[in-house]
């Protein structure tokens, strides 16, 4: 388990270097001085701009810029955007609204796929498990920007059961995006727990746990159902990551000032420090999130560890 | 045949799995009867067989073929010309001559729907087309050779793969100025290529172990002819199962993309782009909200569909 555990450490930072780098040298490729932007119209003293850029690390070449970069990152600091004012300012205040935003979608998701996929699964072909193969389906077919917008459009305006924009009703505020961010997972999630369930279900081992006379909740929810819970979790692992980035075209439908509100306007606007600061922190939980279920699959499935 | 575990996980998740390859090599090690054409004519033909009976099958056959018959000739659907608009009818609602209504430009909605279709086949057909030559091409590579090349690959689809698809393409294409069909299949398909390879490449593992290959082999194939001849045609089945879903997957990337407004561009006629201008006029005009979502959504149901389709009948351990 140590070594396992070790190797997937080791492996995880060229990973976490060669992605930032990737994104570093993509944005600052963005055409454009954005120094010389600053000014608008009338032209900058040149010993402004060259102070400006010898504060933004601008005049020194591409390789040390990242390397100063990565340097700062490292110790929490994402470096300020061109109005002076921190990243990590940025980001913190816009943290809490995208994480309790994925956290809702991800309670959603986990509990009602799960269940409705435990119930297609257990018994497969039966009219719940057509239901749940067609629905999940339909979910996964309507791209979450129509969703989002038939949502407010139907329960939020001609109904009014819940708020449609902005943070004003607190936790209500947050239900109907969850629902909508959610959606597709929840989709993913029933469907796998449906196919994973039903394999595992025919297998020799739950055939022995019914034959020694266990019941049938013990059988289930014990014997089969921790197995099947295997290709689930490597896919929450996987969608954790995904809901903070997919909360962009969210955040935007529902007007909530979170990371990805934050990141579509910074590339508007050619903030490329708070365009790599954000999604490079996207990126880290993406990656950390996959670290945790690969340590949590070699413990679900010993086999793992001894590859 | 166990490769289908892993294409299954895939297909339900768009993502891999942890490898485990190393049990399904071992699982795979059953013998084939038969030469591996005719192993393969077999496989599809028994899941022909079982497809022709399947509703949903034929109900994604019929939505898919409908939409690329629209994106070839949508003549046939409407004589109107999407672009012939006149302000005087703009945001007209639905009437007996008008079903979609008119936008705020008043140009007839149906015809405009009718020729979104054109443009979101290409993407999709196209990005998933280069996408499946290269994972073929550098899942051979990586599979069969190993070593260190298969290393640096697959460093290379870890990065890559970290990047979520939106964000990225956010980023990427924003930086381009102009940004038609081409940049847009170009983002989409170096997004989208990490996971097809891991596809392939576990495939290609499982396969290359086959007594066959090594029958082959010892006849004086060359690596070329192996390749192409023994294992391609084994291994291609999850590619191609994952294939069909994810071209819906793509229509629905660059629809998201467009809506963004950093993906196609005005005048083009694109789904995207409808919901996209249907936005602000969502509580005066739902009309224009409804119909290209409900074009974009058939679309992608019918591609995903045919997707889940082909791995039940593929699949010989869910029968």
């Amino acid at each position: 388990m140590g070594r396992y555990l070790i190797r997937r450490v080791l492996q995880f930072v060229p990973v976490f270097l060669g992605a930032t780098f990737l994104i570093f040298s993509l944005v600052f490729l963005i055409p454009g001085d954005p120094i010389r932007a600053l000014s608008g119209d009338r032209p900058m003293p040149a010993s402004v701009q060259q102070a400006l850029e010898a504060r933004y690390n601008l005049d020194k070449p591409f390789w040390q810029q990242y390397y100063l970069y990565v340097a700062g990152v490292v110790q929490g600091d994402f470096g300020e955007d061109f109005r002076g004012r921190e990243v990590t300012d940025i980001m913190r205040e816009r943290i809490p609204v995208t994480f309790k935003l994925a956290i809702y979608a991800f309670t959603f998701e986990v509990a009602i796929g799960i269940a409705a996929g435990i119930m297609a699964g257990l018994r497969k072909g039966g009219f719940i498990d057509n239901l749940v193969r067609i629905s999940t389906l339909i979910v996964i077919s309507i791209p979450i920007f129509v969703l989002g917008f038939m949502a407010q459009l139907l329960i939020g305006v001609r109904w009014g059961w819940l708020p449609v924009s902005g943070l004003g009703d607190g936790f209500k505020s947050y239900i109907l995006p969850a629902i909508v961010l959610g959606s597709t997972s929840l989709a993913y999630i029933a469907r796998l727990t449906r196919t994973s369930l039903a394999e595992n279900m025919r297998a020799d081992y739950v055939r022995t746990a019914t034959a020694k006379g266990l019941k049938r909740s013990r059988v289930v929810g014990v014997h089969a159902l921790r197995n099947s819970m295997i290709p689930v979790i490597t896919f929450l692992g996987v969608d954790l990551g995904g809901l903070m980035g997919g909360a962009i075209i969210t955040e935007g439908i529902f007007n909530l000032p979170g990371l990805g509100n934050a990141v579509f306007r910074a590339v508007v606007q050619q903030e490329g420090t708070v365009v790599v600061g954000i999604v490079t922190f996207l990126v880290l939980i993406f990656l950390l999130s996959n670290l945790v279920v690969d340590v949590l699959y070699a413990v679900l499935d010993p086999r793992i560890r001894y590859e | 045949m166990s490769d289908f575990r892993q294409a299954e996980a895939v297909t339900e998740t768009e993502t891999v799995a942890p490898p485990v390859t190393e049990e399904v090599e071992e699982e795979v090690q059953k013998p084939i009867e038969g030469p591996p054409p005719g192993a393969t004519t077999s496989l599809w033909s028994d899941a022909w067989k079982e497809l022709r009976t399947s509703p949903l099958f034929l109900v994604s056959l019929g939505l898919v073929v409908l939409f690329i018959v629209m994106a070839i000739a949508p003549q046939l659907f409407t004589s109107t010309d999407p672009r012939a608009c006149s302000l005087s009818n703009s945001l007209e609602r639905p009437s007996s001559e008008h079903w979609f209504g008119f936008d705020l430009q008043g140009c007839d909605y149906y015809a405009r729907s009718i020729y979104g279709a054109r443009i979101s086949m290409a993407i999709g057909v196209t990005v998933i087309g280069f996408a499946a030559i290269l994972a073929v091409i550098l899942g051979s590579i990586s599979g069969y050779y190993g070593g260190w090349l298969d290393s640096v690959i697959a460093r290379l689809t870890d990065i890559w793969f970290a990047i979520p698809t939106i964000l990225g393409g956010i980023v990427i294409l924003s930086l381009l100025g102009e940004r038609g069909f081409f940049q847009v299949s170009f983002v989409l398909v170096i997004l989208g290529w990490p996971t097809m390879l891991r596809l392939y490449r576990s495939s290609v593992l499982s396969v290359k172990e086959m007594d066959y290959v090594e029958a082959a082999r010892a006849l004086g194939a060359s690596d070329f002819r192996i390749l192409l001849k023994h294992i391609l045609p084994n291994a291609i089945t999850p590619v191609i199962i994952y294939a069909a879903i994810s071209i819906g997957v793509i229509i629905a990337a660059e629809a998201a993309l467009s809506f963004l407004g950093v993906g196609l561009q005005l005048p083009a006629i694109s789904w995207g782009l409808m919901i996209s201008g249907a936005q602000t006029r969502i509580l005066q005009a739902p009309h224009l909200l409804l119909f290209p979502g409900l074009f974009l959504s058939l679309a992608v149901f019918g591609f995903i569909l045919m997707g889940d389709a082909l791995r039940d009948a593929l699949d010989p351990k869910g029968r």
